[in-house]
């Protein structure tokens, strides 16, 4: 039997080979100078055109944009999700009539843009005065506010109707007949256990719903509703200022990031649980 | 040959043509083709949306394919630097990207003539500016989409391709990329519809589209209600077409599949 007497030396690590210069490090070394370019520009512009008196005049009107729109989406977030609990029922019931009128609600809602449902119920309700002054509901069609918030608000109801739909019929068969067998009334077994299982599968998309709502939202600027998107129109058209339009966008980008980094953390607490 | 094809097309046009709804149905009401209606206008609109759509399409895809590739590659910068790119465009409302996009390539053009010595006053063209925002926000939501399906396919595939001698190239048309649209297909079908609506955006800077040439009707004719409804049912019309549409190519993608 044999065996070594001497070991080797300790030896240092080899070294690091050099990556060479292919196609894909001067592609991203190409990009990056672009996003580079792009940000030193914009830091250029917001320098050399930065005007005290606009920055005091329009500063405030942003913050107050970006407030009706916070709550513009978090109310119509709110109430379509009350609109939905219904309107996924509907879509699950046994009655064919029923499934055809929320699945045609959904269908309809969700295939047609934002901008042409806004536009219906502004404009085009808007030309039933007479009708509407006549059941009183006619301050409700003429602020075009309420106006922004009712499209928003059908529109989300309709895709978390189907978020809803598609998380509770996710739950397995068995959840529901295990809490029959254990004498648990419909009712209690569904809130208990049915909805806390589904609404786990549905946190993803209903953080991704409440993103596109927030986009969607710059559209009922358009109607004269002095949202984030509404202000920066006001801005440029008053100045002719390209800033403007950079401002607004960081304003979304920090929002929608901070959504995108808070929901993480949520579902990352919410489905510890579930971790191996 | 082009005078006998917009022959078929105007014969065939199923809005404004010999048998086309509004030609049949619209006679002698707003909606009627010609001088008497606004059928003709919003048969125009019509066109515009669906061209627009089909146009961004392709370019949308191959970037969004691109991107795709660069965020999978070994090389952290490059992934670094497309990530950038799609947490810009997926976090910007459409309609934003579209004004920057609009205003800043007139910006562009005109600091660019001006350093050349022209002094001009430049007008994007609004077709071109809503393809190029369109496109930049399909792509970056197309990447994420064929970015999974790139995952979905297992490395076996790659290596029987280079076991089978193929170069890096052909493993990709031959192998990886017809498992790659079946897979991806229900994915882009979503984006392809987000697309169509996505293209109302355009109506605001000008261009006349279906809510733009609708909204040119509802303000004129007073009937306000009747044409945004239309409007409403002609996008819903173009999804049905699309999902029938989809439906085939599904059927098409999936024909080479083991029927179990």
């Amino acid at each position: 039997m044999s065996y070594s007497r001497e070991l080797i030396e300790p030896r240092p690590a080899p070294p690091v080979p050099s990556k060479p210069l292919n196609a894909s490090r001067v592609t991203a070394l190409a990009i990056l100078a672009i996003w580079a370019a792009l940000a030193v520009a914009m830091v250029w512009l917001v320098i050399t055109g930065w005007d005290e008196a606009k920055f005091l005049r329009y500063g405030p009107r942003y913050l107050s944009g970006l407030w009706t729109t916070v709550s513009l989406v978090g109310i119509a977030v709110i109430l379509g999700a009350i609109l939905s609990l219904p309107l996924s029922f509907a879509r699950m019931s046994q009655n064919r009539v029923i499934g055809a009128i929320a699945y045609s609600y959904v269908y309809v809602f969700r295939g047609t843009p934002l901008l042409a449902q806004l536009f219906l119920i502004y404009y085009g309700l808007g030309g039933f005065r007479p009708q509407l002054e006549s059941v009183g509901l006619w301050w409700f069609f003429r602020e075009a506010w309420y106006c922004g918030l009712l499209s928003l608000t059908l529109n989300t109801a309709a895709y978390q109707a189907e978020i809803l739909r598609g998380a509770i019929e996710s739950v397995p068969r068995g959840q529901h007949e295990g809490a029959a067998a254990l004498g648990i009334s419909k009712s209690v077994a569904f809130r208990k256990i049915v909805l806390p299982q589904a609404l786990i599968v549905a946190l993803r998309p209903y953080g991704n719903e409440i993103v596109l709502l927030i986009k969607g939202s710059a559209v009922v600027a358009v109607v004269t509703v002095y949202d984030l998107m509404g202000e920066t129109r006001y801005a440029f058209s008053r100045t002719f200022d390209y800033q403007t339009y950079l401002w607004a966008a960081i304003f979304y980008l920090a929002i929608v990031e901070t959504l995108r980094q808070v929901w993480a953390l949520l579902e990352a607490r919410l489905t510890r649980h579930l971790k191996r | 040959m082009s005078g006998w094809f917009s022959a078929l097309a105007t014969a065939l046009d199923p809005l404004c043509g010999p048998v086309g709804i509004f030609s049949l149905l619209g006679q002698g009401t707003v909606v009627a083709c010609g001088d008497a209606g606004w059928g003709d206008e919003i048969a125009f609109g019509v066109k515009v949306t669906v061209t627009l759509a089909v146009a961004t399409l392709p370019i949308g895809l191959a970037l969004g394919f691109l991107i795709a590739l660069a965020a999978q590659s070994q090389d952290r910068l490059l992934r670094v630097a497309v990530g950038i790119y799609t947490t810009i465009f997926r976090g910007l409302p459409e309609l934003l990207t579209l004004f920057i996009v609009y205003y800043g390539l007139q910006i562009l053009i005109q600091s660019v003539f001006a350093w050349a010595g022209f002094e001009q006053r430049v007008e994007i063209n609004a077709f071109v500016a809503g393809m190029i925002a369109l496109a930049v926000v399909f792509s970056s939501y197309s990447s994420e989409v064929l970015l999974s399906a790139f995952r979905a396919i297992p490395k076996g595939q790659y290596e029987a391709g280079d076991a089978l001698g193929l170069g890096r190239g052909q493993t990709m048309m031959l192998v990886v990329l017809p498992q790659l649209i079946r897979i991806a297909l229900p994915g882009l079908g979503n984006l392809w519809m987000i697309l169509l609506k996505d293209t109302a955006y355009v109506s605001i800077v000008g261009l006349s589209d279906i809510v733009r040439q609708t909204g040119i009707a509802a303000r004129v004719s007073k009937e306000a209600f009747f044409f945004y409804f239309l409007a409403c049912l002609l996008y819903l019309v173009l999804a049905i077409i699309s999902s029938f549409g989809l439906g085939f190519i599904e059927r098409w993608a999936r024909r080479g599949e083991v029927r179990r």
